[in-house]
């Protein structure tokens, strides 16, 4: 009983250690809110595992976090870490947490709206506008916002504009 | 502004090999973690041919796409060009690192990317064409993401599931992709004279590469020429005639001087001293 509970004491320790690890691009954000974050487990052998999945393909980042939550596991007291890269299933914006959300939004950044939904066979076209969800302003809060480039300073980022107060604004962009 | 809220501030902080931010050579392995058993069953070869076609149109089209690079007609496009490109990248690495595995000759993705020869890439040549004008950029980008997202989409099934977790990441990047290319093809092709003039000469010399794209994957021509078809219509563009002239011979090793320019600039570093780590 009683290793039972250190055994869950050590893993809730682990966990908290590597959900608090800060996204190197979004730094308001921890992997916990950012939905990185996969699994943080105790392994039979005494060491630990972190599992981590990546955000997009080439997101430069993900070598960043790594090395971060395994400095991170080291300083809570773990020796053997062990830090995995899980792709499957992908990374969507939805697995975002409400607080990484009302984080982002404070820093003067809006967060996504829901992913596509991806359905099995060829995907359609979008030819116009994009999302027709509304992006309210982060600084003014007015719905009345357009999007400049779906592309910004980091992979998961889109450029908008307040249409309103006339701000310039950063989006985490649906995927 | 807090240290906690820079983000370039860890950059400067000595903490391990893996901060490096830039791209170099020695990288961590990115299937790193990744269960990179190959199943039962799987032809070993055929992967590993696979991976690196697939590897190789991805490193040559971000290598063009990063020649944009302060010469993007606007700053947001030059951002964006320069996104698609590192997306690219990211799964390039993937794909050499599964290539490597596949191979099974402890060929890493560095020797892959930077120390095999011309004739050994596997690129089709829609990729390696050397740059133009704004407008053959979109064609060029609206042909090649259009034929990667239909091929990605059916190798989310295939029977590797490395390869089958690199073409579902690469669906969402690549739809981005598309639809970028596909607005600026609609954009600049029901714009102005000018811009309609310039369109309709970069579709004229990159309509015949089809053939070869088609010809790599057969199974992705359909679903392409109903993208492409939807696309010129709302551009207001004529689809050119398919001439008898048809490019290609990338995927058998037969490229263009254009490749051999883009990988000596692209492995010049790597190769000056393929000891050094950068």
């Amino acid at each position: 009983m009683v290793s039972n509970l250190a055994q869950r004491n050590r893993t809730a320790a682990a966990t908290a250690a590597a959900a608090a690890v800060r996204d190197p691009e979004l730094p308001m954000l921890t992997l916990a809110d950012l939905g990185v974050l996969r699994e943080v487990r105790l392994d039979a052998d005494g060491g630990v595992t972190a599992v981590l999945t990546p955000t997009y393909t080439g997101c430069p980042a993900l070598a960043e976090m790594r090395a971060d939550v395994d400095a991170a596991l080291r300083d809570a007291g773990f020796a053997d870490v062990r830090v995995e890269t899980q792709l499957s299933p992908p990374w969507s914006t939805d697995q975002i947490t409400a607080a990484g959300r009302r984080k982002l939004a404070e820093a003067g950044i809006a967060p996504p709206g829901s992913a596509p939904v991806r359905v099995e066979g060829p995907v359609p076209l979008t030819l116009g506008p994009t999302w027709s969800a509304v992006v309210h302003c982060p600084l003014c809060g007015s719905p009345d916002t357009e999007e400049t480039s779906r592309f910004g300073a980091t992979a998961c980022r889109a450029l908008r504009r307040c249409r309103a107060c006339r701000e310039p604004f950063e989006q985490v962009k649906e995927i | 502004m807090s240290d906690d809220d820079h983000v370039y501030l860890s950059l400067a902080e000595e903490h391990g090999d893996d901060t490096r931010w830039a791209f170099g050579t020695g990288f961590t392995d990115p299937l790193h973690g990744v269960d990179t058993a190959l199943p039962p069953g799987l032809d070993a070869r055929e992967l590993t041919a696979l991976c690196l076609a697939l590897a190789d149109d991805a490193l040559v089209s971000a290598q063009r796409l990063a020649e944009w690079c302060t010469r993007a007609p606007e700053l947001e496009e030059e951002v964006a060009l320069a996104n698609i490109g590192l997306d690219l990248l990211g799964q390039a690495r993937l794909l050499y690192a599964r290539a490597g595995q596949a191979e099974g000759e402890g060929r890493d993705e560095d020797a892959l990317a930077y120390f095999r020869d011309p004739a050994d890439f596997r690129n089709v040549t829609l990729a390696e064409l050397p740059n133009g004008d704004f407008a053959h950029c979109v064609v060029k980008l609206l042909l090649f993401s259009s034929w990667r997202l239909s091929q990605s989409q059916q190798l989310t099934g295939h029977l590797d599931p490395v390869l089958a977790a690199v073409a579902r990441k690469g669906v969402s990047e690549l739809t981005y992709h598309r639809d970028h290319a596909a607005q600026w093809v609609v954009r600049l092709g029901d714009g102005t004279e000018e811009s309609a003039r310039r369109m309709r000469a970069a579709l004229a010399e990159l309509w015949p590469y089809r053939a070869e794209l088609y010809a790599a994957a057969p199974e992705t021509r359909g679903e392409v020429e109903s993208v492409l078809a939807q696309v010129l219509t709302a551009a207001r563009l004529d689809a050119p005639a398919d001439s008898p002239a048809q490019p290609g011979g990338g995927r058998d090793g037969q490229h263009s001087e254009h490749l051999t320019a883009l990988l000596t600039e692209l492995q010049s570093v790597a190769r000056a001293d393929p000891e050094a780590t950068w």
